[in-house]
């Protein structure tokens, strides 16, 4: 037995799943919550106590992922990057991985931030942090379609290959 | 026209599009 496959794998697929559950309560419980609380006004114990929690444990489980992704990748990183014909299916899968963690850090991160507080914002910039951060999200959750699919559903190309 | 993005439906029609699409790429990658 390879150690470094298989407890890369062990923990791709851990941190994979608590990022995309995570993805998925945002985008399925938390979104349509956040407004039917603003409604009778209890959202702030929402951003107060549940947000602040899951937003830790989704982005740093996105890092993680990744990590164990290119780990389990190995010498095959760049033939996958690289999307060589050998590569495609597995290669597609990780661009969509990576892309969906630049989205994480790079762009529903610092709006999260300025929506919890965490870094000072006016109004307007809260409500335009709130909209890219939404928009964004769900980009992502609608990536995870196809990012899955390359990733398991399609066994890394066996879909072409058999 | 009503953002796709906003529906919850929307999202999950899109993302099976968007995974037909990539699966024809990969099969043009692929030479196929």
């Amino acid at each position: 037995m390879d150690y470094v496959p298989a407890i890369s794998r062990w923990i791709h697929l851990l941190a994979g799943i608590m990022w995309l559950g995570l993805l998925y309560y945002f985008n399925f419980v938390q979104v349509g919550a956040l407004k039917a609380a603003q409604a009778d006004g209890s959202a702030g114990a929402i951003m107060k106590y549940v947000a602040p929690r899951a937003l830790f444990y989704f982005r740093w489980s996105a890092v993680l992922t990744w990590l164990a992704g290119a780990a389990l990748l190995g010498a095959d990183f760049g033939n996958a990057f690289m999307l060589r014909p050998t590569h495609a299916a597995i290669g597609i899968g990780a661009w969509l991985g990576t892309i969906m963690l630049i989205n994480v850090w790079f762009l529903i991160w610092p709006c999260q931030k300025k929506l919890l507080g965490l870094v000072d914002a006016s109004e307007d910039e809260k409500a335009r942090a709130r909209r890219v951060a939404y928009v964004v999200s769900r980009i992502n959750t609608v990536l995870s379609f196809p990012m899955l699919f390359f990733m398991a559903a399609g066994a890394h190309g066996a879909i072409y290959f058999g | 026209m009503p953002n796709p993005l906003d529906s919850l439906w929307g999202i999950v029609i899109l993302g099976v599009v968007a995974t037909f699409a990539l699966y024809r790429f990969a099969a043009w990658l692929m030479g196929g």
